[in-house]
C-alpha cells in the first residue's frame, strides 16, 4: 500500500519535472519549493504534518537535483532569470556540473536526515518545538540550496545568512539534552556572523570596484583591475569570511562544539552539507569570479591554503585521537577531512580540483553515515561518550557494524568511496612531478590516514573488545534509524566501485573551474 | 489594573490608532514614495510594543496572541513566495510581475503591492515576536545546568 503510493508519487514527480512546462523552471524550483515548505510547516502547526511536509519537500528537491545534474552533464549549463529581468541587472541562477553535484549532495542528505529525524528528533526535541524545528530545517535546506544555485554574488550572501541563522537555532535545540548546546550555538553565532560580515564587506568592495554583482559580469570586469587595492582587499575579506564557514584550520573553533552538542539529525545534516557548500562558494569565488591567474599571482594557494590544509590533516586528526566523546572525535575528524579538500584545491590542477570535489561528495556520505550510526547508539544509550558505548558490538550488532563499515570509508580502505577520493588526491600530488616536495605531500596524505585508523580503532575497541555495561537494558536501535544509515553505508561502498557519477561530474566541474569548458 | 500613569495610558490609547494608520500609509504608498513593507512592518509593530510596554505583556498578548504571531510570520513569507509561484502559474518566470495583470504595468503594481504586504506582515510579526521573546524571558539558567 505504502509502496504503491510512494511509487505513484515518484512517478508523478518524475513526470511533472520532466514535462516541458516545468523543466525550464527547475533551477528556481529547486530553491523555491523548500522555501515555501518552511512557512507551511508553521501554518499547519502540527509536528506530524511538519515532518510529512519536510519529507515530501526534500524528496521533490532530490528529484529536481537528479534531473538537473542529468541535464547539465549532457547539455551544459542552464541559466534562469528571476522575475524575467535579464542579467547582469536581474538575479540569475546558473546550474552547471559544479553546483549540480553540490545540489545533489544537499538534497540527498536532506531526504535521509528527515527520514532519520522522525525518531531521533522526536526523542531529542520537545514536542512543542518540533514543528518550528522542521521549519528551521527547511529554511536551512533552502539557504544551502540557494547559495549553491545562484549566480549573483549578493544573493550568495543572502542565502548564506538564511542557512546560517537557521543553523544557529538548530544547534541550540540540542539544549534539551545538554545545556552546553546554547554556548556552542552562541560561539557559532559569533564566529559565523564575523564570517558573514567579512564576506559581505568583500562583496561590497567588489561592487565598489566593478559596479556589478552578477558573477559572470564580475569575472569580466575584474580582469583589467587586478592590481586595484580594492579588489585585493575584497579577495582577502571574501576568503577569510568564507574560510570561517568552511572551518579552514585556524578558523575552525566553532565547529567541534557545534557538532557535538547539536541534535543528532542536525549534526548529520550540517556535517554533510554546510561546510561542503562553503567550500563550493570558496571555489566559485576563487576560480570563477577572480579567475585562476589572479589566485596564482596572489600566492594564496601555496602560502595559505596548502600549509593550513596539511596542519588541519594532522593536528585535527591528532586531537581527535584524544577525545572521550565520539561525536566530538568525528567533528575533529571533519576538520581534518576539510584539510584534504583544501589540499586538492592548493594543487591548482585539474586532478587536484577533481579530488576536492570527489571528496566533497564522498566525505558527505561517509560522515553522514558515521554520525547516523553514532546517533543510533546515542538514541539507545543516551550518550556518545566512549565509556558509555562500550560493548555495544554485542548488544547492538547492526548499528556497530554500520559504524565500522562507514569508518572504513573514512579511513580510505580500498573498495570504499573514501579510498577513491584519497587515491585521486595522491594521484594529483604525484602528477606534479619534478620536485620531492610533492612526493612528501603524497606521503603525508597516507600518513594522516593512519591517524584516522588510530581514532577509529579506539571506537572499534570499545565496541567489540569491552564487556557491555551490566544492569542497563540495551536493545538494537529501531529500523527507522538503521535504514537511512544503511542506505548511506551502501552508498559509501557503491561509490567506491562505480565512480562514473562522482568522478566524471567532478572532472567536468574541475574543467569549468580552471576555465576550460565554459 | 494599575491606576497610575494616567497620562501615559491615555496618550498611548490616543496614539495607537494614528500609528497603525501611518503604518498602512507607508505600506500602501510604498510603490510611489519611500516606504514599503519593512518600514511599515516596524511601525505597525511599534503600536503593539507600545501597548505592551504601557499595559503589560499579558494585555497585549490578548490582542495579539503569540501563536498568531508565529502564523503571521509564516503567512507573510508564504505570500511572498506565493507571488513568485503565481508568476510561474500565469506563464512567466518566478517572481515575474508582468503576467500578474492584463497589462505589464498593472502587473508590476500588483506584484510589488502583494510582495510588500507579505514583507510587512512578516516584519511586523517578527518585531512583535522579538518583543515577546525578550519581555517573557524565562528565568536565568542556574549554574548547575551548564
Amino acid at each position: 500500500m505504502l509502496i504503491a503510493e510512494t511509487s505513484f508519487f515518484a512517478n508523478f514527480v518524475a513526470e511533472t519535472i520532466g514535462s516541458n512546462a516545468v523543466a525550464p523552471h527547475l533551477p528556481v524550483l529547486q530553491v523555491a519549493i523548500p522555501l515555501i515548505a518552511a512557512p507551511l510547516c508553521v501554518l499547519f502547526g502540527n509536528r506530524t504534518m511538519a515532518w510529512m511536509i519536510a519529507l515530501v519537500t526534500t524528496l521533490i528537491s532530490l528529484a529536481i537535483s537528479i534531473n538537473l545534474l542529468d541535464h547539465v552533464t549532457t547539455f551544459g549549463a542552464i541559466s534562469y532569470h528571476i522575475g524575467g529581468w535579464a542579467p547582469p541587472l536581474g538575479i540569475e541562477y546558473i546550474i552547471d556540473p559544479l553546483n549540480a553535484l553540490v545540489l545533489l549532495i544537499i538534497s540527498m542528505i536532506g531526504v535521509l536526515t528527515v527520514l532519520y529525524g522522525r525518531l531521533s528528533i522526536a526523542q531529542e526535541i520537545l514536542p512543542r518545538d518540533q514543528t518550528l524545528f522542521y521549519a528551521c530545517l527547511m529554511l536551512c535546506f533552502t539557504g544551502l540550496l540557494g547559495v549553491t544555485a545562484t549566480a549573483d554574488a549578493f544573493n550568495v550572501f543572502v542565502f548564506l545568512e538564511i542557512s546560517s541563522l537557521s543553523t544557529y537555532v538548530l544547534v541550540a535545540q540540542g539544549a534539551n539534552r545538554q545545556r552546553r548546546a546554547l554556548t556552542a550555538a552562541y560561539d557559532y553565532l559569533i564566529m559565523g556572523t564575523i564570517g558573514a560580515t567579512f564576506f559581505v564587506i568583500g562583496i561590497g568592495l567588489l561592487y565598489m570596484a566593478t559596479g556589478t554583482l552578477n558573477m559572470a559580469d564580475l569575472a569580466e570586469r575584474i580582469v583589467p583591475i587586478y592590481d586595484n587595492k580594492t579588489v585585493l582587499a575584497a579577495f582577502a575579506f571574501i576568503i577569510v569570511g568564507i574560510g570561517l564557514k568552511v572551518a579552514i584550520y585556524p578558523l575552525h573553533f566553532w565547529l567541534p562544539n557545534a557538532y557535538t552538542f547539536a541534535p543528532t539529525a542536525v549534526t548529520v545534516f550540517l556535517a554533510a552539507t554546510a561546510t561542503k557548500v562553503a567550500i563550493y562558494v570558496m571555489l566559485r569565488f576563487m576560480f570563477i569570479i577572480f579567475r585562476p591567474d589572479f589566485v596564482t599571482t596572489s600566492h594564496i594557494l601555496e602560502f595559505i591554503i596548502l600549509p593550513f590544509a596539511i596542519i588541519a590533516m594532522f593536528a585535527a586528526s591528532f586531537v581527535a585521537i584524544f577525545q572521550a566523546d565520539v561525536k566530538r572525535m568525528l567533528a575533529y575528524s571533519s576538520i581534518g577531512q576539510i584539510g584534504y579538500m583544501l589540499l586538492g584545491v592548493s594543487f591548482y590542477s585539474e586532478k587536484g580540483l577533481t579530488a576536492t570535489l570527489i571528496h566533497l561528495f564522498n566525505h558527505a556520505i561517509t560522515k553522514a553515515a558515521l554520525f547516523m550510526a553514532l546517533g543510533a547508539m546515542v538514541y539507545v544509550v543516551g550518550s556518545s561518550m566512549l565509556n558509555r558505548i562500550q560493548g555495544l558490538g554485542k548488544k547492538m550488532p547492526l548499528t556497530s557494524l554500520l559504524f565500522v563499515l562507514a569508518s572504513l570509508s573514512l579511513i580510505g580502505i580500498p573498495s570504499t568511496a573514501g579510498f577513491i577520493s584519497k587515491w585521486v588526491l595522491i594521484e594529483a600530488a604525484l602528477e606534479k612531478q619534478g620536485h620531492w616536495f610533492w612526493v612528501l605531500i603524497a606521503f603525508l596524505i597516507v600518513a594522516s590516514s593512519l591517524l584516522a585508523v588510530i581514532y577509529i580503532w579506539r571506537v572499534v575497541e570499545m565496541l567489540y573488545f569491552k564487556e557491555p555495561m551490566q544492569n542497563v537494558e540495551i536493545k538494537e536501535a529501531p529500523m527507522g534509524l538503521l535504514l537511512p544509515t544503511f542506505a548511506l553505508v551502501i552508498a559509501c561502498f557503491y561509490f567506491g566501485f562505480d565512480t562514473s557519477l562522482t568522478y566524471d561530474t567532478a572532472e567536468m566541474a574541475a574543467k569549468i573551474l580552471l576555465g576550460g569548458a565554459q | 489594573m494599575m491606576r497610575h500613569h494616567v497620562i501615559l495610558r491615555v496618550i498611548t490609547k490616543v496614539l495607537i490608532g494614528p500609528i497603525i494608520l501611518f503604518a498602512f500609509y507607508v505600506q500602501f504608498h510604498g510603490d510611489y514614495s519611500p516606504g514599503g513593507g519593512f518600514q511599515a512592518g516596524v511601525i505597525f509593530a511599534v503600536a503593539f510594543i507600545l501597548h505592551g510596554l504601557v499595559f503589560g505583556l499579558s494585555t497585549v498578548q490578548k490582542v495579539m496572541p503569540p501563536k498568531w504571531v508565529h502564523k503571521l510570520i509564516a503567512l507573510g513569507l508564504l505570500i511572498y513566495a506565493g507571488t513568485g509561484f503565481a508568476g510561474l502559474f500565469m506563464g512567466g518566470q518566478f517572481l515575474e510581475y508582468n503576467v500578474l495583470a492584463h497589462d505589464p504595468i498593472h502587473g508590476q503594481h500588483n506584484g510589488i503591492l502583494i510582495i510588500e504586504l507579505g514583507v510587512g506582515m512578516t516584519v511586523a510579526a517578527v518585531m512583535i515576536a522579538i518583543y515577546y521573546a525578550f519581555a517573557a524571558r524565562p528565568p536565568r539558567i542556574s549554574d548547575e545546568e551548564w
